[in-house]
């Protein structure tokens, strides 16, 4: 049976296509939909069962694809990315039920999107070479398609697809690269072989491999410098597809990580896992500093998403480096906060993004200066795109804080240690884990304070109102996951734990001890999420109730009013008056001026009569992200002089052509001879 | 820079030029008490500043008001009385208005001074609109030109019960 | 601890705790504030005010702005129960506070600050510039204290090999050579600059003002109107006496109630208040000496704050 779920995955993602292709308009969303769902229950259950029984699934075929074959191995590493993919899915696409009036149901929309959700699930069951490149390769360019969805109606989204392009392909060719060499040095291109052969492969080799998959993987996960199509084509992407990119396939880019890393090559020395937690560190910081000052709904998310990758790099690092130190036991720890943040961030992004889809679909914006007043008109959203917020924010009682404190605990008890590396890893860590949870609470206050509370600022904001029923669900189904991961984590934790059993080589079988509480073992560290939320929830209505007595005590006529704000007796009080997204970050941007250098614009003109009196003042200010102005320009740039250069060699004559051709001849003649 | 045993000392006896004040003043039986905690908020709707000055001097290290409970505060939202200076003047109506209608009930008008309970010296100036018991329904008037501290402490007295 | 008699001893405990400072906290704010009037030459008003402050503001009318949607109403009230919460939870009179185990000190830190983006949210909501600012400030003011928060719980961590916050009281009791290390001073120095930071004080900000531009916290309750008003008021002093217990816990832990036992828990009930008395009145004589700082001097306080915080952790990791 199990075996077989992974078979039906293939065929139901199959025909989902292929619906989405062929059938007529009013119902080519729903079929493709509900084949979709098979296909994730399919994944889901087989997965499941892998987890729940701790064996590996193996399938093998070579009639599938010439020359290769298709090798599928499920262990329960790739399980775990396997369900989050699943779930995710699910949501996103009741969610895309709703949303498919709003131009997410031509052919190749349809088309694309079930063959993303369908390679996004098979991708961690890859036990080749070869089909893991073939999986991966089929992802980038379904991603890629549904990219361009949009792209007649804004220019913006094709200048996005083109910077993801161009940098999936670049991060597919170093997996390609490391992937291959370390099969060449094999002799076999099953993941198998390559884990058997791993330890006789020169330092050299591993290194390199190492390097190049950490680029390509972690391009994709959004990894700093790495990240800047994350901010261009996870907006520009319809919001199913958003959902899908940032709840589900960045995190297959640290499957990629931990799956060279610690699986195919089996840990390495130090230095390897002090470059991901640098890597992490410096993509958190960024990632939190961009989404604390983005006024852009949507860009905020995407960034929001590579400073999450951040943090789950720092502790795939911590582990490897505690692993590395001879650790297993706090390895293991980190490896699993690592995993539980990756799950709990595919739950609050995915919400976060399918609500930003609705609060675009119902007000026509995605600027933040241009919402507000939407918790009154779009109560279910405004509620989910809190839950969502206040989540990412790492407050309790929901899924981030236990994520985080998991791994600030790792971390602490990672200490007691000989290595310097360590001793100056942990604190740093520490540090940047504590200013992005502040940059992160500040962005997201920002986000549900100026976009869903206070007043309209605008006319779209204005005349907003709730989405379709489907649209709610599908953002409340991941909200709900981020509520009940918060209250019992401990129904992903032994599944986490088994998962990183594998990953972490010597290490013990049970770290964590979780009932209703969370324990960790041999270690002074416990946390008891579903009594936090229990206190919480008994102060709170204890609070409520103590003001509704006052209330009734107070023998007032009338005991609450609404009135009008309080203006300072103004006569005249706009919604245009509030503080906008960049106002509420202006101190932070102010703080941070060194690393963002916005630009700024200031044009004064003056009146013809006389240079003493001006007419209009025009003031322009925006932050462009300082890595892609700095180091990607000047690098597209220097490729346009080259190929400017190369245009030289094509000069239309058929003599030199000729030569060229005799030229390469001779020297590839020298070569083999 | 003071000496530790300077600060202790100033902390447990406290250097103060408070003068008697006699008893607070009778307040009409239909103002609301308020148990020992007053918050005002000041107004000046017109005034020359001379009874802004006293109010000044009401807080300060002299006269002492807060030691009754009496306090200013910046918001209307937090204060029970409105403490109103000067005629109320053509431009001030409104937001006077307004910043009464802000007030949380039980709430309270003071017009402290001759303008604001007639115009005092400003009567039939061209920007004066009246005084305030024109446009706001006053509960207590302090009189005088302008009324000195120990006067304003003696009503605030009789509405904190203090 | 045993079935319903167990129980019922860890609800006393929490519930003495949770009077104690909702109680005490508005009376060390009037004793700070009483200080403070000493030194400055003149009486004040009694240290009962703030009790007596809110006593009738329960009494008034509550008010809303029109626009305002539910979140307004509800943020007071978060940050009275997360208040609550961790009053009963932290080892403030005994070492061994009902739920103790899950006192983590990186779960307080966190309850509180849900506490406080609930209250900068719900002053988002009031549709006001002053609501927007004040929480923009108070917002960038706890990202930038975060760090040296993180860091300074990290270092006092490292040597008791716990983050449980009782745990670190417990063991500070049992060994005082703990409390006596230049960690330990190093940490509670930058605790200190977070606490001041956090609850709105002098030379971060000035909770006497009346200067709206110049206003952090106060410009997020401008437009709360009686009981939510007292909600706030009560949960800012039980915070601020909540934050000085503790710090006065894990600096002299001497006094606590170590032993079940109702006689242990009056003894450490009374030294908790003379101890957060003390406290009080050293940070109100410290308020009367300082000005506040400029708005773009705080980045330069609270990276101080962190730069001891991490010279506190390498220490912790060096001695050894």
């Amino acid at each position: 049976m199990s075996n077989l779920s992974l078979v039906i995955t293939a065929i139901a993602g199959l025909s989902a296509a292929i619906a989405g292709c062929a059938l007529p308009a009013k119902t080519r969303v729903q079929a493709a939909v509900a084949f979709t769902w098979g296909a994730c229950i399919a994944a889901l259950v087989g997965s499941l069962a892998v987890l729940h029984t701790g064996h590996a699934m193996v399938l093998n075929s070579s009639r599938i694809l010439p020359l290769t074959g298709v090798t599928m191995v499920l262990d329960p590493l790739g399980a775990v990315f396997v369900v989050v993919t699943a779930i995710v899915a699910i949501a996103s696409t009741l969610y895309w039920l709703g949303y498919a009036s709003h131009g997410l149901s031509t052919r190749t929309a349809s088309a694309a999107l079930p063959i993303f959700v369908t390679s996004m699930l098979l991708v961690p069951a890859a036990g080749s070479v070869a089909t893991f490149l073939w999986l991966w390769e089929l992802m980038a360019l379904s991603s890629l398609l549904l990219v361009l969805v949009d792209q007649r109606r804004r220019e913006e989204t094709r200048s996005a697809a083109q910077w993801y392009a161009v940098m999936t392909h670049a991060g597919a060719s170093a997996i390609l690269f490391a992937l291959v060499m370390l099969s060449a040095h094999a002799g076999n291109q099953t993941f198998a072989a390559i884990r058997i052969h791993a330890v006789h492969l020169p330092a050299a080799v591993r290194n390199t491999a190492f390097l190049l998959a950490l680029v390509g993987f972690g391009s994709k996960a959004g990894a700093v410098p790495l990240h800047v199509w994350l901010p261009k084509a996870h907006p520009e992407a319809p919001s199913p597809a958003s959902a899908l990119m940032s709840g589900a396939m960045v995190n297959l880019g640290i499957y990629g990580i931990v799956l060279v890393g610690d699986r195919l090559l089996g840990g390495g020395p130090a230095w390897w896992w002090l470059t991901v937690t640098a890597v992490g560190v410096v993509s958190a910081l960024f990632g939190a500093l961009h989404a604390a000052t983005s006024t852009d709904l949507k860009r905020l998310l995407a960034y929001s998403t590579a400073d999450n990758m951040g943090l789950v790099l720092i502790g795939i690092g911590a582990s490897g480096l505690f692993a590395a130190t001879g650790h297993p036991a706090i390895a293991a720890i980190a490896m699993v906060s690592a995993l539980l943040l990756t799950v709990n961030h595919a739950a609050f992004k995915g919400s976060l993004f399918l609500s930003a889809g609705s609060v675009q679909v119902a007000t026509g914006s995605r600027d933040l200066d241009r919402l507000g007043g939407l918790m009154r008109r779009m109560p279910i959203t405004g509620v989910v795109f809190l839950v969502g917020g206040l989540a990412i924010a790492a407050l309790p009682p929901l899924n981030g804080f236990v994520g985080e404190w998991l791994l600030f605990q790792s971390l602490l008890h990672g200490l007691p240690t000989s290595s310097t590396a360590v001793a100056i890893a942990v604190p740093v860590g520490v540090a940047a884990l504590a200013l992005t949870g502040g940059l992160t609470a500040a962005a997201f206050v920002k986000a549900i304070g100026v976009g869903f509370l206070g007043r309209p600022r605008s006319e779209g904001a204005a005349t907003a109102h709730e989405v379709p029923r489907t649209m709610q669900l599908g953002a409340a189904l991941l909200a709900g996951a981020c509520v009940v991961l918060g209250v019992v984590p401990m129904i992903v934790l032994p599944a986490l734990e088994r998962a990183a059993a594998e990953a972490v080589p010597g290490a013990p079988a049970h770290s964590l001890r979780a009932s209703v509480e969370l324990r960790l073992a041999g270690l002074q560290g416990v946390l008891a999420p579903a009594l936090l939320a229990a206190g919480l929830a008994l102060a709170f209505v204890a609070v409520i109730a103590m003001r509704r007595l006052a209330q009734r005590r107070s023998h007032l006529r009338v005991a609450l009013r609404r009135a009008e704000p309080w203006g300072c007796g103004r006569e005249l009080q706009t919604a245009r008056m509030q503080y906008t997204a960049t106002s509420f970050a202006e101190p932070l941007q102010q703080v941070f001026d060194d690393v963002l250098r916005p630009d700024r614009d200031l044009d004064v003109s003056h009146l013809a009569e006389s240079r003493y009196y001006t007419e209009k003042i025009a003031y322009r200010t925006s932050i462009g992200d300082v890595i892609e102005h700095n180091v990607y320009r000047p690098m597209i740039g220097a490729v346009n002089v080259w190929g400017q250069w190369a245009r030289g060699l094509q000069n239309g004559s058929v003599h030199r052509y000729l030569a060229y051709g005799l030229v390469v001849l001779v020297v590839i003649l020298a070569v083999i001879v | 820079m003071m000496t530790i045993r300077s600060i202790l000392q100033a902390i447990a006896h406290p250097r103060t030029v408070t003068e008697d004040l006699g008893p607070p003043s009778q307040v009409a039986a239909d103002v609301p008490r308020l148990a020992g905690s007053l918050q005002l908020r000041h107004v000046d709707a017109g005034s020359c500043n001379g009874c802004e000055l006293e109010i000044t001097s009401t807080f300060g290290p002299v006269y002492d008001a807060e030691r009754f409970g009496a306090r200013l505060v910046a918001s209307p939202r937090h204060a029970d009385a409105l403490l109103v200076t000067g005629p109320v003047t053509k431009n001030m109506v409104g937001p006077l208005v307004k910043t009464f209608e802000a007030m949380p009930e039980p709430r309270m008008v003071i017009a402290l001074g001759d303008c604001a309970r007639d115009c005092g010296v400003f009567r039939d100036g061209y920007g004066v609109e009246g005084p305030v018991g024109d446009v706001l329904p006053v509960d207590l008037q302090v009189p005088g030109c302008p009324p000195n501290p120990e006067a304003i402490v003696r009503a605030l007295r009789g509405l904190t019960g203090r | 601890m045993n079935g319903i008699g167990g129980v019922i001893a860890a609800a006393l405990v929490a519930g003495a705790q949770i009077a104690a400072v909702a109680v005490g906290g508005p009376l060390l704010v009037g004793v700070m504030r009483k200080v403070r009037c000493h030194i400055e030459g003149r009486v004040g008003p009694p240290i009962h005010q703030p009790l007596r402050d809110l006593r009738k503001l329960f009494s008034k009318q509550r008010m809303r702005p029109d626009q305002a949607s539910w979140v307004f109403g509800v943020g007071p009230v978060v940050l009275v129960a997360t208040a609550v919460l961790i009053a009963a939870i932290s080892p403030l009179a005994t070492t061994h506070p009902p739920l103790g185990q899950t006192a983590d000190f990186f779960a307080i830190v966190f309850v509180l600050l849900l506490g406080s983006v609930a209250l900068a949210l719900a002053a988002l909501d009031t549709g006001t510039p002053f609501g927007g600012m004040g929480s923009s400030r108070a917002m960038t003011i706890g990202a930038l204290a975060e760090p040296a928060l993180l860091v300074a719980i990290l270092a006092m961590s490292i040597p008791a090999h716990t983050s449980n916050l009782p745990a670190l009281v417990r063991i500070g009791l049992a060994h005082p050579q703990l409390i006596a290390s230049p960690e330990r001073f190093l940490a509670l120095g930058s605790f200190l600059v977070v606490i001041l930071a956090e609850s709105g004080r002098l030379p971060v900000d000035n909770p006497s003002t009346h200067l709206e531009l110049t206003m952090i916290h106060e410009a997020m309750v401008l437009e709360y109107a009686g009981p939510d008003l007292g909600l706030v008021i009560l949960g800012e002093s039980m915070r601020l006496a909540l934050l000085l217990g503790l710090l006065v816990n894990l600096l002299a832990p001497w006094g606590i109630a170590d032993r079940p036992g109702a006689a242990a828990l009056v003894i450490g009930l009374g030294a908790l208040v003379g101890k957060v008395v003390v406290a009080g009145i050293v940070i109100a004589t410290f308020e009367v000496f300082t000005a506040k700082l400029r708005l773009f001097r705080l980045p330069e306080l609270l990276a101080g704050a962190f730069v001891l915080a991490v010279v506190g952790a390498f220490t912790a990791l060096v001695i050894r």
